[in-house]
């Protein structure tokens, strides 16, 4: 991992974020390693309530509090604790080191301000522009994310645009201060397919444009296949697993990562007679007040061992950079 | 048995848009605007398109939910339209509807009991001793155990609920089914569950089941034949396999392409389109999909190109093939 050490821009380790709250302790993060380098596109994949979105909260310092707390570990931002900084020098870096786009763009954008003025705001804030000189760069970003007639649409407000253009504004004032690191929140969930392959399309060639660091969260194993070059899978507020992707897809190692993949319909396999029975993972997804002992994956792993329901699996590497958390996979151990 | 099930035959749904304080009509979204299809005994057909093309107004002016403005349904070779109140509500119980939203199409204030004996109250029917075992049944079918019962919809998840929801279609022993997104508000790995209880249980019921979806991997994967819909209108339409193996007009062929697959080392070649969907109030003539299409001719912007047959069962309206 040191050796390693001078292309990571950001580097999470162990980081604790919980929720308070009368059932109990939410431990919605917990105990969350990686490391984003320089240029790459890494996936972050789970399903709802693996933590995904809090982790990526928790690097923004957008998580809400109360209830929530970042408790533990931290966040190093070139070799630089986040999480140690006071809340001013910290405003300066969230929107202009790292920026972030959001699942739902209507409800990100702020409906009685026009989507010149929202963009502007980043330049005023960021870089001291003036009104004018901020206007025009908002104009320029609106043409830089494909929006047609920019100096038109510069003065409409949210409502008067689709889905799709939304959220090109969202990319437009995400990227407007030149951000080392965009983190995107299920950026095209939202989003009708042709409109998210617009999207998907235009992150690339932006992200060629500015070799900027893109972490995409998302649920569809799909977008993690075509967009990523490193992939994070989360369960239950863990990584259980982190791979390249080709490596992820090809030499699967968790069971849980086996299963989700198993479990999706895939376009065209299908044939007259043979419908392969989509892999259920039995169960439903713990509750993160409530966690099961040992693997948090116990009780729904089709490979369960009695080890697994005592003791927690640790996230182990095997000096490739593919890491898992579970028992199969751990040489460490005699367990039979 | 020659009648199909259900013929659905040049189908329009217009919702006029009124302003101001008398009301006045300013203008129609033309949501659905003529479509035709047939569904056999036993046959599963998925109906796919992206949001505001009018699938889900097509799914429920074919059970008379919403009154079409044109058209006709035809129930085992029987109007709907000119049926009695009376009828259509006793035809009602053979065709049943499983929505999108497991939070929101289930009362919070009545018991998963009270839930799945709905339909039967108002219908009449397994009244008596015969209820109890009904419920049991619908709920061991659909996969939760009989204590569910007496809980309410807060105590389970969205997989859970949604299975409730299949219970409570499954009540009056329908012929039809009608599922809107069925499984669009689920995680992947609770998606796989009910995507197979779906087929299973359409296998043991001898069902027919209209799926209506935005995800054509879904709908490939349940359904045998399967219409493409883009505003308002059907642009193709063949069984499952030549859909995907075949695709003939240029919008299906967009829409496979948009599809991520999740295999790393298959890059597909993806059509992206320009511009966003017209409106429905102000459809684009001639072929309402002219003013994206990368395949656009002099002759779509002006006439609208008419259903071609390609073999057997594979209908698309392209002027890319005439003759």
């Amino acid at each position: 991992m040191t050796t390693r050490a001078g292309l990571h821009i950001l580097s999470i380790q162990e980081l604790k974020t919980y929720f308070y709250s009368h059932q109990g302790v939410a431990r919605a993060v917990d105990g969350v390693s990686f490391d984003l380098n320089q240029g790459e596109v890494l996936g972050v994949v789970g399903e709802s309530g693996c933590g995904k979105s809090v982790t990526a909260q928790s690097i923004m310092q957008l998580v809400p509090d109360p209830p929530g707390k970042i408790v533990g570990g931290k966040i190093l931002f070139h070799g630089k604790n986040l999480l140690d900084l006071p809340p001013k020098e910290f405003r300066k870096i969230r929107g202009s080191g790292i920026a972030m786009i959001f699942q739902e763009p209507m409800t990100s954008l702020n409906p009685v301000f026009t989507i010149g003025d929202q963009i502007s705001e980043m330049f005023r804030i960021h870089k001291g522009f003036g009104k004018k000189q901020a206007l025009s760069s908002a104009v320029e970003m609106l043409g830089r994310v494909q929006i047609p007639s920019p100096s038109k649409r510069v003065n409409e407000f949210p409502h008067q645009l689709s889905g799709g253009m939304r959220q090109r504004v969202m990319i437009a004032m995400a990227l407007s201060c030149d951000p080392e690191i965009l983190i995107a929140d299920e950026p095209t969930t939202a989003l009708d397919v042709t409109v998210q392959a617009q999207i998907l399309d235009l992150m690339q060639t932006l992200k060629q444009e500015y070799n900027t660091a893109i972490q995409l969260i998302t649920h569809d194993l799909g977008v993690i296949a075509e967009m990523t070059d490193r992939v994070v899978v989360m369960y239950a507020g863990q990584v259980v697993e982190e791979a390249l992707t080709l490596d992820l897809f090809k030499n699967t190692l968790h069971p849980y990562t086996r299963c989700l993949l198993q479990s999706i319909p895939v376009l065209g396999k299908r044939t007259l007679n043979d419908r392969r029975e989509l892999t259920e993972i039995k169960g439903m997804i713990p509750s993160l007040t409530d966690l099961p002992k040992g693997c948090r994956f116990n009780n729904r792993c089709p490979d369960t061992m009695d080890i697994c329901r005592k003791q927690a699996p640790k996230l182990m590497g095997d000096g490739s950079g593919h890491k898992v958390r579970c028992w199969l996979h751990d040489r460490s151990q005699n367990h039979g | 048995m020659d009648k199909p099930l259900l013929r659905v035959d040049d189908l329009k749904v217009h919702f006029p848009i009124k302003k101001g304080f008398f009301g006045k009509t300013s203008g129609v979204v033309h949501a659905v605007d003529g479509v035709s299809f047939k569904l056999k005994k036993g046959e599963t057909l998925g109906i796919v398109g992206e949001s505001g093309c009018g699938k889900t107004t097509a799914g429920l002016a074919a059970m008379h939910l919403i009154r079409p403005s044109n058209g006709h349904v035809f129930w085992k070779g029987e109007d709907i339209g000119k049926m009695s109140p009376r009828k259509l509500r006793a035809l009602r119980q053979k065709m049943q509807l499983i929505f999108q939203d497991p939070y929101s199409s289930l009362n919070p204030r009545m018991t998963i009991r009270q839930i799945i004996n709905d339909p039967m109250d108002i219908h009449r029917v397994f009244t008596g001793k015969e209820r109890k075992d009904r419920l049991n049944f619908l709920l061991d079918t659909v996969g939760l155990s009989p204590n569910a019962a007496d809980r309410y919809p807060h105590e389970f998840s969205g997989g859970q609920r949604q299975r409730i929801g299949i219970a409570r279609a499954l009540a009056l022993d329908p012929t039809l089914i009608i599922g809107d997104e069925p499984v669009s508000a689920l995680d992947v790995s609770i998606q796989a569950q009910i995507i197979n209880l779906l087929i299973r249980l359409k296998q043991s019921f001898d069902l027919s089941m209209i799926i209506i979806s935005h995800d054509l991997a879904v709908v490939e994967y349940i359904c045998d034949r399967i219409i493409v819909m883009y505003l308002g209108k059907i642009v193709e339409s063949s069984d499952f396999s030549s859909l995907y193996a075949n695709p003939r007009h240029p919008y299906t062929q967009t829409l496979l392409s948009a599809i991520p697959v999740p295999d790393p080392e298959k890059k597909t070649q993806r059509i992206i389109l320009k511009g966003d969907l017209p409106s429905p109030i102000n459809p684009p003539s001639g072929c309402r999909f002219h003013t994206r299409c990368p395949q656009r001719m002099a002759i779509c912007e002006t006439l609208e190109p008419e259903m071609k047959r390609f073999g057997s069962g594979h209908t698309a309206a392209c002027h890319l093939y005439e003759n």
